[in-house]
């Protein structure tokens, strides 16, 4: 037991020693902080510039109704539209052309390309201008109507047995969505890794070495461990780095930040059983699939023999990858969304995407039960092969080889 | 020290060891002898406790082995390799703590071998970025570290210059003196000449030949020798107690025959006969070399 703890040591400090390591856990939460300025200056830029419009209005209707704001001035010249084009002193003016009959087009001319929101705060006007007139005209008292009227913000609760509770459907989503993605990528990122350091061991011929001080499976089985803690250290520091940095540039005022908390807030309670969930799956899921890859890594002379072992292994995670946003999202309670989520093949990937849509319990026991008894199948199974696979040179690997080397005796 | 016994190891489709048995002494240095693919890997696995046998049984001072042994024992393989990317230090005490040690006293008896093999400097560097022999170097150390009873080196002298290998083979025999006992796999017969007490040879898994190495030269002396005389060359007839098998040089005044001694005769014999006919210069048994008996006996069964 002692040895393990010193083969997940080594394991663990030389990867997080790696320049490599260094770089990756600093520079996703630097795009992240890049991010989160980009939203927060995107959201802070207003158009301060001052812009004044020559209304020529040809129906009438509009006249003097256009409400001045603090940077667009309304005017009504009363000239031709060419004289009035003519007459734009600043590049910032712009002259709106409103034909006599209002369902014509209207225009609006300007030398420089005309902004969103300029645009949409002139037609947001005279849309309310239009109908309003048109109320007038059929007798509708304008005035009472907007007090009756009042902003309808939906709020969505869900009915559970403990009542019910306000939830944030989006915020939820995002975030099952986000965990699945990255236990998907972890799984490859971290179980390439795996396979990597196997095969590197055997190259090197330290193997010989380390096999004579420890058992094949303490090797293994240090390794796995070593390099998912090395995966959960990443994940920890991003997490946390990508939360300082955002803190420390938005302060608590910013909408990046503001944004980031009602994020938070409205996962509310379901925030850890997400996260448990996440972690669940993602260990289990990382068990399981990094002992196959171990196994590949055993069997292998070198990185480019890989090919053959891993097509099969990668393609129960990848299919439902490809399923998780139009399917498993569209249809979370068909046959197929919970034989997926239940085998442990797709599960780690498939459940936590039907995680927002609270499948019942004894899908989710089932499902978390599987995953044990998988990853310590395959886990079974890997160390069968790695302690041949590891001291086999030369020899190409077939899946008849594997499965006679399965059956060797100790 | 080790007892080997009935030992049988099959992979699929070939017999790698087929009832092989053996006894180590403690602190003999035991050459482990055979032609490529004999089975000698598969047996030191299985000492090493890395592969099991099909059958039979070894016992380790008297126990059976088991997983306690593995850490007084020390392996150096015939293909060398440490994590490259490693320093060299760190990568030693890492050794030596998968065999036991504390990792002061790795760092104790390390910085006694490094000071002794002149490799002070090498502490901080990278695998990758020392020498073939120097890697090798390090690797006996590692091998030997955490002072096990019983050394198992798979070709020690392989990838040396001949001052490393003196090195080398100077602290295998200190190593010996100090009480391990030494299991020695080569091809270079001269180094088991030099140093091997016992040997066993092992050819198509099977043990042909194993006893101290006297004994098996002794086995193997066959009445030849060697005989240098001064003068005339001789004319010999029928009445002399050997036959010349080889004239192996013949200057004007100085000539070298090899001889065989007919049966009943002895080396006094030879003397005795050619005394009176010429002046002897020398006299010597013809002992066949490890390297004649290895190749005698493989290509016999072959």
């Amino acid at each position: 037991m002692n040895k393990i703890l010193l083969i997940i040591q080594r394991e663990y400090i030389t990867r997080v020693r790696k320049r490599a390591f260094i770089i990756m856990t600093l520079t996703v939460p630097a795009l992240f902080a890049l991010m989160f300025a980009v939203i927060a200056l995107v959201a802070n830029q207003k158009d301060e510039t001052k812009h004044v419009v020559y209304v020529i209005d040809n129906s009438g209707a509009f006249e003097r109704r256009f409400r001045n704001s603090q940077f667009i001035k309304y005017v009504y010249p009363h000239k031709s539209v060419s004289d009035a084009k003519k007459d734009l002193k600043s590049d910032d003016d712009l002259v709106l052309n409103i034909p006599a009959n209002t369902k014509d087009t209207v225009e609006l001319s300007s030398k420089k390309k005309t902004t969103l929101s300029l645009a949409d705060n002139i037609q947001g006007q005279m849309n309310d201008i239009a109908t309003g007139a048109g109320m007038v005209k059929a007798g509708i008292d304008t005035a009472s109507l907007h007090k009756i009227k009042s902003n309808v913000i939906i709020k969505s609760t869900e009915i559970t047995s403990t009542g019910e509770q306000g939830t944030n459907i989006g915020a939820t989503y995002a975030l099952s969505f986000a965990g699945a993605i990255l236990i998907y990528m972890s799984l490859f990122i971290y179980g390439a890794q795996v396979m990597r350091g196997v095969i590197e061991e055997k190259t090197n011929r330290i193997i010989e070495v380390i096999v004579s001080s420890v058992k094949p499976f303490q090797l293994m089985m240090g390794k796995i461990i070593g390099v998912g803690l090395v995966g959960l250290t990443q994940f920890v520091l991003w997490i946390s780095l990508s939360a300082g940095i955002s803190y420390i540039i938005g302060g608590n005022t910013s909408p990046a930040n503001t944004a980031l908390h009602s994020f938070l807030h409205n996962l509310g309670s379901n925030a850890g059983y997400e996260l448990f969930c996440f972690l669940f799956y993602w260990i289990t899921g990382f068990l399981f699939y990094s002992a196959l890859f171990a196994a590949v890594g055993s069997a292998v002379d070198s990185e480019t023999e890989t090919q053959q072992f891993m097509f099969p292994i990668t393609l129960p995670l990848l299919f439902t990858y490809i399923l998780s946003v139009s399917y498993l999202f569209t249809v979370p309670d068909s046959p197929l969304s919970v034989w997926l989520s239940i085998i442990p093949l797709s599960a780690p990937v498939a459940m936590m995407m039907r995680i927002p849509y609270n499948p019942p319990l004894w899908q989710l026991g089932i499902s978390m039960a599987l995953m044990i008894v998988g990853f310590i199948f395959t886990t079974y199974i890997a160390a069968r092969i790695y302690r041949v696979g590891i001291l086999m040179y030369g020899k190409k690997a077939s899946y008849k080889e594997l499965a006679k080397w399965f059956f060797y005796k100790e | 020290m080790l007892s080997i016994r009935n030992i049988v190891k099959q992979y699929a489709g070939h017999t790698a060891l087929n009832d092989v048995s053996l006894e180590v002494k403690s602190g003999q240095i035991f050459g482990l002898l055979g032609p490529n693919g004999a089975g000698k890997t598969s047996l030191i696995r299985i000492i090493t406790q890395i592969t099991g046998p099909d059958s039979g049984e070894i016992f380790f001072n008297g126990e059976k082995l088991n997983q306690s042994h593995i850490e007084r024992m020390g392996y150096l393989p015939e293909e060398r390799g440490l994590y490259k990317k490693m320093e060299i230090g760190e990568q030693m005490i890492y050794l030596a703590r998968l065999k036991g040690l504390s990792r002061d006293e790795a760092t104790k008896r390390l910085k006694v071998w490094f000071a002794k093999l002149g490799m002070e400097t090498w502490w901080k560097m990278k695998i990758e970025e020392l020498s073939k022999g120097m890697q090798q170097k390090a690797q006996f150390v590692a091998t030997v570290l955490h002072e096990p009873d019983l050394i198992i080196l798979d070709e020690p002298f392989s990838g040396f210059d001949p001052v490393n290998a003196e090195i080398i083979k100077n602290e295998i025999l200190d190593l010996n003196k100090k009480g391990a006992t030494i299991l020695f796999s080569t091809h270079q017969m001269e180094s088991v000449e030099e140093l091997c007490d016992a040997i066993v040879l092992i050819n198509k898994s099977k043990k042909i030949l194993e006893g101290p190495l006297k004994d098996i030269k002794g086995a193997y002396r066959n009445d030849v020798y060697l005989v240098e005389y001064e003068g005339k060359q001789l004319s010999l007839n029928g009445a002399a107690p050997f036959e010349v098998i080889e004239e192996i040089a013949g200057e004007d005044n100085l000539h070298t025959i090899k001889v065989k001694l007919k049966g009943g005769s002895t080396s006094n014999d030879i003397l005795q006969y050619l005394i009176p006919k010429t002046r002897v210069n020398m006299l010597k048994e013809v002992i066949p070399s490890m390297n004649e008996i290895f190749i005698e006996k493989v290509s016999k069964i072959a």
